[in-house]
Order: structure tokens, then sequence, then C-alpha cells
């Protein structure tokens, strides 16, 4: 992290709440995005515990399993997930426009389809993130009664797409700067800085706490907001906000869930052991009871994080999106294009691993991304801007003179000479180019030389046109203030990988699996 | 900085210290018992000591209440800042289950995941003894039985010493294994998954530094042992992806072993810290009051960094006092980096404005910059809306 940023973290120790670290929001938000909340069982892998998922803040739909132990339980849930989420997701699959695009094999320009918007998942913590990944690694292989008669446990009907699609979202979020899949966490770090460290900015209930401390005076300050957050409990020893997820207070499980699991457990034998109809009735009421026990409680401990997570975009809502994130967002909505269409077209479900041309196009996908990141933010945002002025990337400054100048060829075409007048310290020296944006689009520059009094003179390259005398508006005038940066505002990908079929097999690791991946295996009992 | 270098806090334990004696090391683990308080029993180092030890080796609070045995859970509840560290029983009951399940059929489970099919006969020594001095003793018998036997061996459950900071610790290892040549493994159980071959790197890492620590105090036995030797790959078991099948993977530990000696040759010994505390200072959690206790924990230093909270039962306590003092390390670790002499969020922001610190001193040249441009862009921001 910059100094910029030490700095505001404690500026905010001072004042108590949190600070900018942000103009605009340099995240895109949707207006209808799928807030996941997931709770997990502890110590077991795959095993929900609930979650409330939804659109709406006030009305999230809250799917328990009362005995996550329970596979026919787990598949219920997962399928009632599945009813939730992929209708959402396909909502956005058939609205398209048409959008030219060069054809990679034959180099000719075709029309094809761009989905218009697509679907957006915000999860409260990174260990959400994290856990739709694992949710959808659970899944994607199972197989289905339909697509194979003789599976064992047949997992129900659209478990194995959802599986799919989690697994695509969850890929997709380690890309810098997407914004398929998004934690509240994140969202709010990118933009505030609070008077606590990075660590405990992982808390989601600490860090709203921060951002979000009441005005006036007498008011709690941030500091001592979180502290209640992440540490007050109630008479009964919980937590007075409980974790984000998906994992548990242990407090909570100890004394509430496992009694009420327990107490499930019973009920369900008593069903079993009824003898006569009056008694079943008995034991049927006995364990919708407890049942709904189960769900109030995993309740209990959804609906803060819930209700945190909706304060949260509502938060971010209120920062103008930065110039370029509608740019970043349509590379998300190709993403789900082209997913949609691996999907429609039968392709078989993401490998467990990726092989060796997979792996290095994602690599090198992800770092042109990040680079990307890097300079759009710096461009939309004048304090990004300055954290890298401060180390000495770029630098902001008052055109002081411009004089024209020509290439010495046959045809001369324009080099005016630029004295640009800063306080700012750029890394300058010989060869090094500088660029600043016209209308969106980068202009070069290169330095030519260091006056006295601290001012740079830069030569201009290009964008002004193909005549003799630049285009008007082209090259700036005296008392113009222009923002340069050192670094690229297009991140420049490096020579395009070869097809897997043209990578040399020293390069492209093993043969693929011709059958495609199997099912995991699976034991009568998988619980331990 | 050549202050803070000369007061000696900082300095490592130097090589030139006189070797203990048993009577001076008699005298320590006297004056720890004191400490403790001489009614309570002292408490092994688990496996989250054992992380903080790694997270944190310069902490002179967590080094002394570690090396003295003290509950520092009951402490710090005492002290007002109960450690939220817990484990819920459906983990416990998973991990103890899946334990039992590795360790099943005499150990054929595990010498199977060791990849020997046709292990013969493998015998697993009973080890229970009376107090940990027993069983120690009764494990090193049993590993020194099983070397001579030549054959496979399995140790459920082995107590062995380690001496941390000058103060013997007791440590349990999920199991060890001895195979027919002499060399001894260390088996480390855990129940996080280990998903298409790979497990949360974070939890491998912990587990990895746990049994480095089991290594180094096998190697202790194991240097009088005639033809023994200390594998320095561990057997990491995971159930398998979402089932409850065991899978391992042998894990390299020397880079951690190595460390971990490092930080344990390095500790400030835990008698020059108990010698350096007043008389009559005690952190028996029964028997004294709150002040008393909250007075005995504040005459040993600390070094408190946010990564305290996930590793040390005091994280909380300690970080309330940083606070207080408005240290800047509460902001993490990286902050101290760029800041120079400056250490107090107080005199950072002085400094950033003008109002103190010398203009010619790097570090603060840079913060008042950073202000200023700071300050600029927010104002810029102001002026579009």
């Amino acid at each position: 992290m910059s100094l910029i940023a030490h700095l505001a973290r404690m500026e905010a120790v001072e004042a108590g709440r949190a600070q900018p670290l942000a103009t605009v929001r340099h995240r895109h938000l949707s207006a209808r995005p799928l807030v996941l909340v997931p709770l997990t069982t502890a110590g077991e892998a795959g095993a929900p515990l609930g979650a409330l998922v939804g659109t709406d803040p006030a009305e999230p739909r809250l799917l328990v399993v009362p005995q996550p132990r329970d596979r026919e339980q787990r598949f219920a849930f997962l399928a009632e997930l599945a009813e939730v989420v992929l209708p959402y997701v396909e909502g956005y699959a058939d609205d398209v426009e048409p959008v030219e695009r060069k054809d990679p094999a034959t180099g000719e320009k075709v029309l094809v389809d761009l989905c218009a918007d697509a679907p957006q998942l915000i999860v409260p913590s990174r260990a959400g993130i994290a856990y739709v990944r694992l949710l959808g690694r659970s899944m994607r292989f199972r197989r289905t009664a339909e697509q194979d008669p003789d599976t064992p446990y047949p997992a129900p009907p659209r478990v194995p797409l959802l599986g799919r699609w989690l697994t695509h979202y969850g890929e997709r979020a380690r890309v810098p700067g997407s914004s398929l899949l998004l934690a509240a966490t994140d969202l709010l770090n990118r933009h505030w800085a609070t008077g606590q460290s990075s660590l405990e900015d992982q808390h989601l209930g600490a860090l709203l706490a921060w951002i979000d401390a009441p005005d006036g005076p007498g008011a709690a300050s941030g500091a001592e907001a979180a502290h209640r957050a992440e540490l007050g409990r109630d008479e009964r020893g919980q937590l007075l906000c409980p974790p984000a997820g998906p994992a548990t207070d242990p407090a909570f499980d100890n004394q509430l869930l496992a009694p009420a699991i327990e107490a499930y457990d019973r009920a369900r034998l008593g069903v079993g052991a009824a003898e006569d109809g009056a008694a079943a009735e008995l034991a049927l009421g006995a364990l919708h009871r407890a049942e709904g026990e189960v769900r109030r409680l995993v309740a209990s401990q959804l609906k803060p994080t819930w209700d945190a997570s909706w304060r949260a975009l509502a938060l971010l809502r209120e920062l103008p999106e930065g110039a370029r994130v509608a740019d970043r967002w349509t590379r998300d909505r190709w993403s789900f294009t082209a997913h949609r269409d691996r999907i429609t077209a039968g392709e078989p479900p993401q490998p467990r691993r990726d092989d060796a041309v997979t792996a290095a196009a994602k690599l090198a996908a992800r770092e042109q991304a990040q680079g990307q990141l890097d300079a759009q933010e710096a461009l939309d945002d004048p304090l990004v801007l300055a954290g890298r002025r401060l180390a000495g990337e770029a630098f902001t400054g008052e055109v002081t003179e411009v004089v024209m100048a020509w290439t010495e060829s046959k045809r001369p075409a324009p080099r005016p000479l630029v004295t640009v007048r800063t306080g700012d310290r750029p890394h300058l020296g010989g060869g090094v180019k500088a660029y600043r944006s016209l209308d969106g689009r980068p202009q070069a520059a290169e330095f030519v030389a260091l006056e006295e009094d601290g001012s740079v003179v830069l030569r201009l390259l290009d964008k002004m046109g193909r005549a003799k005398e630049p285009a008007p508006g082209t090259v700036p005038e005296k008392g113009d203030r222009i923002a340069w940066t050192l670094f690229e505002h297009d991140q420049r990908s490096g020579p395009k990988l070869p097809d897997p079929e043209e990578t040399p097999w020293t390069h492209g690791g093993p043969p693929r699996h011709p059958e495609g991946e199997l099912p995991d295996a699976v034991t009568p009992e998988d619980l331990l | 900085m050549s202050t803070s270098l000369d007061d000696g806090r900082s300095r490592p334990a130097q090589t030139t210290d006189p070797v203990p004696t048993p009577a001076s090391r008699r005298r320590t683990r006297e004056r720890l018992a004191e400490l403790r308080g001489p009614a309570v029993p002292p408490r092994p180092l688990d496996a989250r000591a054992l992380a903080a030890l790694a997270a944190n080796p310069g902490c002179r609070r967590r080094a002394l209440l570690d090396g003295a045995g003290v509950d520092k859970a009951a402490l710090a509840a005492k002290l007002g800042s109960p450690a939220p560290f817990g484990q819920s029983q459906f983990a416990i009951v998973r991990g103890n289950s899946f334990e039992a399940r590795v360790k099943a059929d005499g150990g054929r489970e595990l010498l199977r995941l060791l990849g020997v099919e046709e292990p013969g006969a493998v015998a697993v020594p009973d080890l229970s003894a009376a107090g940990p001095e027993g069983r120690t003793a009764r494990t090193a018998l049993a590993l020194r039985e099983a070397t001579a036997a030549g054959g496979w061996t399995l140790l459920d459950h082995p107590l062995l010493t380690l001496e941390v900071a000058g103060s013997p610790v007791h440590l349990e290892p999920d199991a060890v294994v001895v195979d027919p040549a002499g060399r001894w493994t260390v088996v480390e159980i855990k129940s996080f998954p280990m998903l298409d071959g790979s497990a949360d790197a974070a939890k491998v890492g912990a587990a990895a530094r746990q049994a480095a620590v089991y290594v180094l105090a096998l190697e202790r036995v194991a240097a009088v042992t005639a033809g023994a030797e200390v594998a320095h790959t561990v057997l990491l078991v995971c159930p398998k992806d979402f089932s409850n099948l065991p899978t391992a993977s042998a894990v390299d530990v020397r880079r951690q072993r190595a460390v971990t000696r490092r930080q344990l040759a390095r500790l400030t010994r835990i008698d020059e810290i108990a010698d350096a505390l007043p008389e009559g200072l005690s952190f028996d959690v029964g028997g004294c009051s709150a002040a008393e206790l909250s007075a005995a924990v504040e005459a040993v230093p600390h070094a408190y960094a946010p990564e305290c909270l996930a590793a040390c039962e005091m994280g909380f306590h300690c970080r309330s006092r940083a606070r207080e003092a408005e240290a800047v390390q509460t902001l993490g670790r990286s902050v101290r980096g760029e800041l120079g002499g400056l250490t107090t969020v107080g005199a950072v922001l002085a400094a950033a404005r003008g109002e103190a610190g010398d203009p010619e001193d790097p570090a603060v040249a840079a913060l008042r910059r950073a202000r200023a441009l700071r300050q600029e862009a927010l104002g810029e921001a102001a002026a579009c809306r």
C-alpha cells in the first residue's frame, strides 16, 4: 500500500471514521444484483448450512439445511439455490446486441451477439467468493439421473448447471477489475480507508462501522463501533454482529445450533417410530417445530449480514461511476456471453485443473487486466492519480509555452514542443514517454529536457492529424492544466498464444482425458 | 534509530550467554512456576501457540506467558478482552472421527497412505503413562525399541518435549511412523479437504509449521537413539475432495524446520525476561484481581501487530493498549517501514501537516508531499461535484 493510503488510514484514526480512498466508484454495480449470503457447517467441506439469496433487500429467500450431514437435504438445498440463481442468470442470456468482431480464423469482420447486460453476484466477504468457487466445484461434476441412470446418488436436475455457472463466476472474480462476482468487503476497502489494518478490514461489520459511523456529537467513534461489531456479545455469549460467513461463530454452533439440530434429529426419529396416525401427526408437528427452530437460528445469523451487504451497496451507489468502468463491464459481458455460448453448445463442465495452454492464457489475461485496471483507475480518479504522482509515475502541471516544430522528412508532420510547469517529481529521462488523455484516447509525448526552474519540456508525437498543421484541439494551449502519466493507458497484450492444436507438445502438457472429467467418487456414507 | 538499537530491548540473545547449568535451569523453572501461580499446572504449547511463535517471535509478552505455561485465554478473559477463538463442536467431532478412520485397522490405512501396501505386522505400542514426564519417557523408549526392531511401528499420539526459550514444552503429534530402516516420519492429520490434490495454502502452511516443531522435538530423541533418522518430509493426511476418504501428501518441511529452529534460538531467553520483572509479580488468573493482572501484563512489553489477532489469545488486549498509545503498527506491519522514526499516529499527522518534524527528514518530506497531493485531489473532486 502506498504512503497516501497509510496517511488516509491515520486520518481515519484521528477522525474516528473512514476516509475516502477514491472519488469515483471503480467497480460496476448492476441495477439488480443478486446478493448471496451463504453459511457453511464448521469442519465439513461441502456441507452448506443455509443461505439468504435474492435481488430485493426486503425479500430475501431463506434456504436452510436442518441436518447438514444428510446428503438428501444438501441436494434439496442446492436444488432450491439453483431455482433462485439460474432464472436470474438466464434472464440475462437472451437480451443481446449485435457487435462487430474480427473472426480470428479468417480475419474478416463478422457480427456476433453480445449480451446487453450481465447478471452480477454479490457476496459479503472474500471468504464468500472462495465458497462460491467451492460450491461450484462440488456441483459441476455431479451427474443427474437423466445424464446417467446408473449413478448411485443422482443430483437434482439443475444442480450441475448451477455448479458450472458458479465456477465461471468464481474464476472470473480472479480477473482484476472484473465485476461479475464481488465481495462487499472488497468493494468497501477499495473506496474507503479505515483506522484499522487491512486484516481487520475483512470483517464486514467492523468495516461498515468505520464507514457508516453516525454523525453528531456524542456518537460512538468508528473505532468503538468496530470494536463492538467484532467482539460485542449479548448476555448469552452470542456475538451481536454475527460473522459474515460462510463460517459461523463457534459459540453459536455449540450453544444454540448443536442442540437445535439434535432436537431435529430426535424429532425425525420420532416420526419414524410413530405407530399410529395420531402419534405420527404429533411427531410430524414436533418435527415441524424443530425444523422451524433451526431455520430461525440460521436466519438470525444470516439477516445482519444480508442487511450489511445491501447497506454496503447503497453506500457505493452514492459515488459516481468512474468513466472507464463501463469499458471493463463490457469485458465482463463478453465473459458472460462466452460462457452462455459454451453451455448452449453442450460443452463439458470446466475441468478440475486447467491444462497448460488454458492456464497460460488465463495468467496473461489477468496480468493484462491488472495493468489496465491500474491505468484506468488513475485516469478516472484524481485521488488514485495522486498516489501515482507521489510515486513519480505521473505528473500534473500547467502548460507555460507551446512552440511549433515539425519533423524534417519530406512531408513535415507536427511535433510541437510543450513546456509544463509542475511541482511533481516524475522519473523522467532520455527516451521516456509521457501520455495524456485526449478525449479519452491517449496522446503520446516524449521527454526532451528539464528546465532549470523544474519545468518539463515534452515533444508531442501523435493524434494531431495528417496535415502539416495539427488538427484543432489536439495541441495543448498555454494555461491548460494537464495530467501526464508515464505509464501507457492501454495495456498492450503480448504476442497471441497459439491455439491448443498449434501448441508444441513440449508446452501443451499431458493430453486431455478423452471422456472428459469423471464425477467424484462417492461412498454410501459421505459423513465422518 | 541508534538509540533503539542500543537500549538492548531488541537485541537477540547472544551466543556469549553463560551456558545454562542444571541449577540455573531449576531456578528458572521455579521462577516461572511462581509467575504462573504455584498451584496452577502449566499449559502445554498447542498449535496456536506455535503459530503465534512463528507470527511474532520478537514479542516478550507472548514468550514469557507461553514459556511459563500461563493460560492466556483465561488471562485475556479476566482482563476484559476475551479471545474470540473457539472450536465448533461440529468441527471437533468431524476431526476426531476422521483421525480415528485414518488410524483404523491397526495403522494399515495410514501406511497405505505412506505408499506401503504390504507392511507385514504393524506394531502399535501402548504409550500411556502417568504425567507428561512419564509419557515423554515412554515415547522415547518406544521409539528406541521400534528403531531396533526393524519393522513398521505406528506411535499414536506420542508425547515429545522441546526446549523453548529455556523451558521445556510438551508437544503431541497426531502420529509418528517408524519404518524398518529406522526413519521416523511425523504424520499430521487435518480435517480440511484436499480438493483436486491441493488444499488451502494458509492451512497447509500452518500444518507444516506445526509439523516442523515436531520434527525438531523428534530430532532431540533421535540424537540419542542409535540408527535413528528423522524424515524432513511429513505426511499430511486430509479428506479427499468432498468425501470422507483419506488422502495424503508428503510435505517437505525443511524450510519451516530451519525457520523455526532459528526463531527458537533467537528467542529472547525467558529467564532474562523473568529476571527483569519486579519481585512479587504474578499471572495467577485464579489468585489475582484483574487490576493486579493488568499491571503484571503491562510490566512485560508486547510487540503487537494485526497478525496477532489470529494467532494469540492476548491479541485484542494488546491491540487496545497499542491503540491507546496510537502506535502506527496497529494499522499494519508494513506501515511502520515508510515512516522512519515516527511511531505514533499523532506524530505522523503532525509531521504531515507541517506542525512538527524535520523537513530535511525524507520520511517527513514524503508525508508532506503525500498530504498535499491528497488534499489537492480531494479538493479537485469536491469542486467537480
